[in-house]
């Protein structure tokens, strides 16, 4: 398509593709320049948490863009916000004749993208994946600062630092594990397992010895006899990675434990709605209490 | 040595067996995890024997069997010493179909169109491989049959499995290909094993035919051998057979292969004693490779054709070295 389009700004993408993007440094702002402090007026994300904060802070008209994931309801919190949004795949072309002035990304987005980006001249913010409560908040004041929004951010990160230390749940732990596809389960050191442990559980995969994400055979999910386990919805179609989530063993020590109904979507990016998540949990942990 | 050989046989499968049930990534002590095979109702330890550990030994067992006899069953009847259920794609096919029917959601609304699928696939494959290098077909010609069909059943199945709305699925492409037991249940075991059961008999029963087979088609039908009966007899045993363990297992190569081979001459050469022995060392086979994997890689799902192919495909080329002989 872009083809028929003959840009000025595509035939220097061309050139800056074919010679290295050593021309663009000359036009990149400097440091300090007046016009970079100035709040971007058209932000494109490219990465689903980013897409999510940035909805929730941007100012009406700053956001233009946000990644195809924000709809997708099994990743994403914000589906319905998300569709008022022009979508993107997060290819540097198509993100590059959107003109923004901001692009947001998490610092795992293909570094060839962000590279690109960055020598055609466009500012582009990397936001790391949070991996704890405390990095949460990080996140919101780096999107907050990124879209020249300060207040919006802390009015977000004090609401969401007095509604985290309300759910709370003191008192005993009970055995808790996150499953997914292929036993794929979050260990110590992660968002997932902070959770649990707020919520008055302990995570059975960081007492097998697991840090970070990975694998937990079956058998041994088994032997740890959670009395929680928070799987994933399958997708649409049939996978045999999924096949694990409704194995007989693993419904046997589901029938035993407690339920919590919550959306996966929530778990997965350090925004508001991972309150949605806690909230469930500390439901859940509540309601394992009175049955004892 | 053939009176002493099935009793060792059948001896070492059920030393396999056992050993299978006992290698596990969770620690359970001997006693325990035995005897909680057949206690009723219980703890974590039951659930691990009954539920994750059983159907993975019962399906190695039966998927090694299908495999070896299959094998037999088509290098007696092709009397094509390179015949085998995987080399000549009948595997491939079967993965095809049972791919069809799980991304499709026929297998998920009716659960016997998962093997019937398979099958189907397989059958189609064996009719083909039939045609196109029946026993008047040379070596060449019958494996580069396979290598056509493999490839194809090859590329379709990866369509497949990439065009799912499933991120998981094209992830899968390698399991279908190369075959695993991990994480199988007895809900696997019941939908796979009556069709298992049923092609295996079938091909035992083609014993004698494939006896007489052995001095020429004239002087079986001379015996009094049906050809067309003998021929649907091991189309639809190996497809039953092969296309069932491929729907719960996936494609797992060289075991119809090697087997037959290194049975062959401790049996005399007669296809009536290689089918069932072919069948036990099969099961041995797969269920060795299934306890290698799960003690060189505990927690990953390293897949069994990795290791039936590292022993599999140097014994092939053996094989096609001495055929060079015989042929030019």
């Amino acid at each position: 398509m872009s083809v028929f389009v003959p840009s000025s700004d595509l035939i220097r993408a061309a050139v800056l593709v074919l010679f290295g993007a050593g021309a663009a440094w000359a036009e990149a702002p400097v440091p300090g320049d007046p016009a970079q402090d100035a709040a971007p007026s058209r932000v494109v994300s490219i990465n689903l948490c980013t897409d999510q904060l940035a909805m929730l802070l941007a100012a009406p008209g700053q956001l233009i863009s946000v990644s195809h994931l924000a709809l997708d309801p099994l990743s994403s919190s914000m589906v319905e916000q998300a569709a008022g949004y022009v979508q993107n795949r997060g290819g540097a072309e198509q993100v590059y004749l959107m003109h923004p002035d901001l692009v947001l990304a998490g610092t795992y987005t293909a570094t060839a993208t962000v590279e690109l980006l960055t020598g055609l001249g466009v500012k582009v913010v990397q936001v790391p994946p949070a991996d704890t409560l405390a990095q949460v908040v990080d996140q919101m004041r780096v999107v907050g600062a990124a879209l020249g929004r300060h207040a919006e951010a802390e009015a977000m990160v004090t609401r969401f630092q007095s509604d985290l230390a309300a759910l709370a749940v003191p008192g005993d732990k009970a055995p808790a594990a996150m499953y997914y596809p292929n036993g794929y389960t979050a260990g110590a050191g992660t968002l997932s397992d902070e959770i649990l442990t707020l919520t008055g559980f302990h995570n059975v995969a960081g007492e097998a010895g697991l840090t970070g994400g990975g694998i937990l055979p079956l058998e041994r999910l088994v032997m740890a006899a959670p009395k929680m386990i928070v799987t994933s919805t399958p997708y649409p179609g049939q996978s045999r990675s999924e096949e694990i989530l409704t194995h007989p063993a693993l419904r046997a020590v589901r029938d035993k434990a407690a339920r919590a109904r919550m959306s996966d979507a929530d778990w997965v990016c350090g925004t508001p709605y991972l309150l949605n998540a806690v909230r469930g949990m500390a439901e859940a942990r509540r309601a394992l209490e009175s049955t004892q | 040595m053939t009176r002493a050989l099935f009793p060792l046989m059948a001896a070492l499968v059920g030393l396999l067996f056992f050993a299978s049930l006992l290698v596990g990534p969770a620690a359970l002590g001997l006693g325990e995890s035995l005897s909680a095979l057949f206690r009723g109702e219980g703890g974590p330890v039951v659930l691990v024997m009954q539920e994750i550990r059983l159907p993975r030994a019962v399906l190695g067992l039966l998927v090694g069997a299908a495999l070896g006899l299959s094998g037999a069953a088509m290098q007696g009847f092709l009397r094509n010493p390179l015949a085998e259920p995987g080399l000549v794609g009948v595997s491939s096919t079967a993965a095809l179909g049972a791919v069809l029917a799980l991304q499709s959601g026929v297998a998920a609304a009716f659960a016997l169109a998962l093997p019937l699928a398979a099958l189907a696939g397989a059958g189609v494959s064996v009719l083909l491989i039939l045609l196109l290098a029946g026993p008047r077909g040379g070596a060449l010609s019958l494996i580069l049959a396979g290598i056509a069909i493999s490839a194809l059943a090859g590329a379709l199945t990866s369509l497949v499995l990439n065009l799912s709305p499933n991120p998981f699925a094209a992830m899968e492409i390698v399991y279908w290909m190369m075959g695993s037991l991990a994480d199988r249940s007895m809900e696997h075991v019941w939908l796979a094993a009556p069709f298992m059961a049923l092609g295996m008999a079938v091909l035992l029963a083609t014993a004698r035919n494939l006896d007489a087979l052995t001095l020429g088609e004239d002087a079986a039908q001379s015996l009094g051998v049906d050809l067309n009966r003998l021929r649907l007899m091991v189309v639809l045993g190996t497809a039953a057979a092969v296309g069932a363990s491929v729907a719960v297992a996936g494609a797992v190569g060289f075991v119809g292969l090697v087997i037959p081979h290194l049975l062959r001459p401790l049996v005399g050469g007669r296809p009536s004693l290689l089918l069932p022995a072919s069948a036990l060392g099969g099961a041995a086979m797969l269920l060795a490779a299934d306890i290698a994997v799960r003690v060189i890689a505990p927690d990953q799902d390293l897949k069994l054709g990795v290791l039936t192919a590292l022993v599999g495909a140097p014994f092939f080329l053996h094989l096609i070295w001495r055929l060079r002989g015989v042929e030019a």
